[in-house]
């Protein structure tokens, strides 16, 4: 009963979404005739936004009472499980995570609705309508092929179990992360919609977006953040980036919404890249829908799966071209009457986000080329590989000249700037640059790539504070806060993945209890082996004291552990983490002469990739922030004024 | 998450030859390093670079899969034995495909991907005389 009542909520959201599509048609037309009907745009979306929470609350609950007569709980639920993990693995699969999407996209539509009154009526119309139609797509897409409540008779005994790799607290939180990011993705791109149906690209058309650019631009790098860090701690080998396509399918959305933010700014503050803005808000959400296409519809594992099984991957297929073919449809019919905006000069804050913009898009468009050409030939019988050696080198032709623009842009002013005037700052970074470069090389004499890395992180470093220079800092805007502090955390980025491509060492060893293991300024005793259990696994668990440079031993518990439902194995590595850098040990089997395999590996500043993704995200965070407390303080002067008009007015009535 | 889930499959379907390799201990380089620590390095750098056919992408260098397993081990002992690593690496390559090396080379099903490169970079570079070059003399 509970399960229909999800069901029902979800056909009712999408009539709602119907309407609010034939609502925001109406509203566009703007005639008086259809105002009764326009009127009722906002109110759908509101309760759209309720019914699809509980539609979702719905298959939460499903999941935390084990109802196994549902299909979907019997597939990947098991009653032993941990409560947080029954409830994300409700999530944890396709028509969950999909229902998961299609909530929150009906809650942003709610919020839109509900709060945003700057955009002309018209265009708000357009917007709510394109919201919309996106939707109707996606619970299309949930109800007549991926229907997460469908029942299952009889019902069995006991559940399938979740995959035990997803038992895990950090990926429970990491898909929801992503979603929201696409999702606010899916918000700018209807926004873009609305603007060019009734040609308003206008800077306040762009400070209407750049909040929704914004979030998703945080929850995306925390979601890339995240998953990097779980395949790091949970793969077992101490890789942190794979280019792997279900990787590349989230780094995609996530290097066009960032040039997606800057251009937008430079629209928001100078009126100038109208056309280019609105073109990066379709690819931003193509990019979105798309790596939802290649993570759900199998084609991943093999385009031959893909094949025989075709029909979510050809639903969401059809969907992808709808939108992105209708948009950028649109897009050409109105490109010509978008006026280009404002000019600039090269010397200019516009001028370096230019180059940071057409670099950006280069580099997507080489991981989309990499990630999908090997999909293609695989589609006429030639297996190909794309990896780390054609990713990262051909990457870096765009990579390293954007950070060389990335230190010294921020220095310029808008519109119009003399070289001359930032000489000195510039040549102080080439300088830094220089002697980064030459001392790094002379010491310790590593590849090009990393050598560039460091180098450029220096740069970025300092130029990314620079322009706190002669500023007073506490009057200074949140959002200049953001840039500098996520600027700053490319910098600590950079040098944490050039730092330990560089500089990692690795031991592998067959160990017996009581032997001596050392890697780098690590000393590592294998002090003894035991087999240890767990709700839903057994491990056996090595206890290895390790100290560095010969100081007080800490003992960890690298773990090879077995789960029972589904039967896998994982790898619980145990990390001791400094300031500069982690030793990472990893349990192995145990080999016919009774030793044990364990790899270590000392691993220089690798957590600083994270923490300077995590800076990233902050430094979003913090001017997004600032943007609504502006928006939220302009609300209120302009209510005042408004109230003060109403007082004169009945005074002087009166 | 879903390369793992990928093994499991893989391994629980094969046929059964594999199972049988499976139960073999594995091969003395699979999980050992080679005593010369650049002979080491090479073969690190040169297995990063290698497929494991058994996993969703991952390199031979991150797998436990018995197949990487078996081959860290043929590429320890022929760098040990005095291979290069582009030999190696076309020993390998002519047993399983140009599949198995994640640095794809220019060949008539591949050029594409060196060539679009070329073409983003001269896209790049014709975006940006566009849009800066042409504003020397802004608007007055």
């Amino acid at each position: 009963m509970i399960a229909e009542l999800g069901l029902v909520a979800l056909w009712l959201c999408a009539a709602l979404a119907g309407l609010q599509l034939v609502a925001g048609i109406a509203g566009l037309q703007g005639s008086a005739g259809l105002a009764g009907l326009a009127m009722l745009a906002r109110p759908a979306a509101l309760v759209q936004a309720l019914l699809c929470a509980l539609s979702f609350g719905v298959l939460l609950y499903l999941f935390a009472v084990t109802d196994l007569s549902v299909n979907l709980v019997a597939m990947n639920s098991h009653s032993d499980k941990p409560m947080i993990f029954k409830l994300s693995g409700s999530f944890g699969n396709h028509e969950g995570s999909m229902l998961l999407w299609v909530t929150v996209m009906a809650l942003a539509g709610g919020l839109i609705a509900a709060l945003e009154r700057r955009l002309p009526e018209r265009t708000m119309m357009a917007t709510l309508g394109a919201q919309a139609f996106v939707a109707l797509g996606f619970y299309a897409f949930l109800l007549l092929s991926s229907n997460p409540f469908e029942r299952l008779s009889p019902a069995p005994a006991q559940g399938n179990g979740l995959n035990p790799l997803l038992q895990d607290i950090g990926l429970a939180f990491h898909p929801p992360t992503l979603y929201f990011g696409y999702v606010g993705l899916s918000v700018a791109f209807s926004i873009v919609v609305g603007a060019l149906l009734t040609r308003q690209v206008t800077p306040e058309f762009a400070r209407v977006m750049r909040p929704w650019i914004l979030g998703a631009w945080v929850l995306l790098t925390i979601g890339i953040v995240a998953g990097s860090y779980w395949a790091y701690y949970e793969l077992g080998w101490g890789g942190w980036w794979f280019w792997d396509p279900v990787e590349n399918a989230a780094l995609m959305p996530w290097l066009a919404a960032t040039a997606l933010l800057h251009s937008a700014s430079v629209l928001a503050s100078r009126d100038a890249l109208r056309a280019w803005t609105v073109l990066l808000g379709v690819i931003a959400f193509s990019m979105s829908m798309l790596g939802t296409f290649l993570v759900r519809s199998g084609i991943l594992t093999s385009v031959h799966a893909f094949a025989v099984d075709p029909e979510r991957g050809s639903f969401i297929l059809a969907l992808l071209t709808i939108y992105i073919g209708g948009a950028l449809v649109l897009f050409a019919l109105r490109a010509g009457t978008v006026a280009e905006g404002e000019r600039f000069t090269v010397m200019s804050r516009e001028g370096a986000l230019v180059v940071n913009n057409v670099a950006l898009s280069a580099i997507l468009g080489i991981v989309l080329l990499g990630t999908l050409y090997p999909l293609l030939t695989e589609a006429f019988d030639v297996r190909v590989s794309v990896g780390p050696p054609y990713f990262n080198p051909v990457s870096a032709i765009f990579v390293l000249p954007m950070l060389v623009v990335l230190a010294v842009g921020p220095l310029l002013h808008w519109r119009r700037d003399s070289f001359a005037r930032i000489r000195p700052m510039f040549l102080a970074l080439v300088g830094l640059g220089a002697v980064v470069l030459l001392g790094v090389w002379l010491w310790s004499g590593i590849a090009i790539l990393p050598l560039l890395g460091i180098t450029l992180a220096a740069m970025v470093a300092v130029g990314s504070l620079l322009p706190l220079r002669g500023r007073n800092l506490r009057r200074m805007p949140l959002a200049v806060w953001g840039m500098v502090i996520a600027h700053f955390g490319v910098a600590v980025a950079l040098f944490g993945m050039a730092a330990d491509t560089a500089y990692q060492q690795e031991r592998l060893v067959a160990a017996n209890v009581g032997d001596i293991i050392e890697v780098g300024p690590w000393t590592g005793t294998l002090a003894g082996v035991v087999p240890v259990s767990g709700p839903n696994w057994q491990s056996i668990e090595a206890s290895l004291a390790v100290s560095y440079k010969g100081g007080e031993p800490i003992m960890t518990h690298p773990q090879a552990r077995a789960f029972w439902s589904p039967p896998t194995e994982t790898s619980e590595v145990a990390l001791v983490t400094r300031w500069n850098g982690q030793l990472y040990a990893a349990l192995g089997n145990q080999a016919e002469d009774g030793r044990w395999q364990v790899r270590l590996w000392w691993k220089p500043f690798v957590t600083w990739i994270w923490y300077g993704g995590l800076l990233i995200a902050l430094g979003g965070a913090i001017a997004l922030m600032g943007r609504l407390s502006v928006d939220l303080r302009r609300r209120w002067a302009q209510r005042k004024i408004a109230d003060r008009k109403v007082d004169q007015a009945e005074r002087a009535a009166g | 998450m879903r390369r793992l889930l990928l093994v499991t499959a893989l391994v629980l379907s094969s046929p059964m030859p594999l199972a049988a390799q499976d139960s073999l201990p594995p091969a003395p380089y699979a999980y050992q390093q080679l005593d010369d620590p650049e002979l080491e390095a090479k073969a690190t750098d040169l297995m990063h670079t290698l497929r494991c056919l058994k996993c969703q992408s991952q390199s031979i260098a991150d797998s436990d899969a018995p197949m990487a397993g078996d081959m860290r081990h043929q590429v320890r002992t022929r760098i040990a034995a005095g291979e290069s690593p582009a030999e190696v690496r076309q020993w390998l390559v002519d047993r399983y495909g140009e599949y198995v090396s994640y640095q794809p080379r220019v060949t008539a099903s591949t050029w594409p991907l060196f060539v679009a490169p070329l073409l983003v970079l001269l896209l790049a570079a014709f975006i940006l005389r566009g849009r800066l070059v042409k504003r020397k003399e802004p608007g007055k």
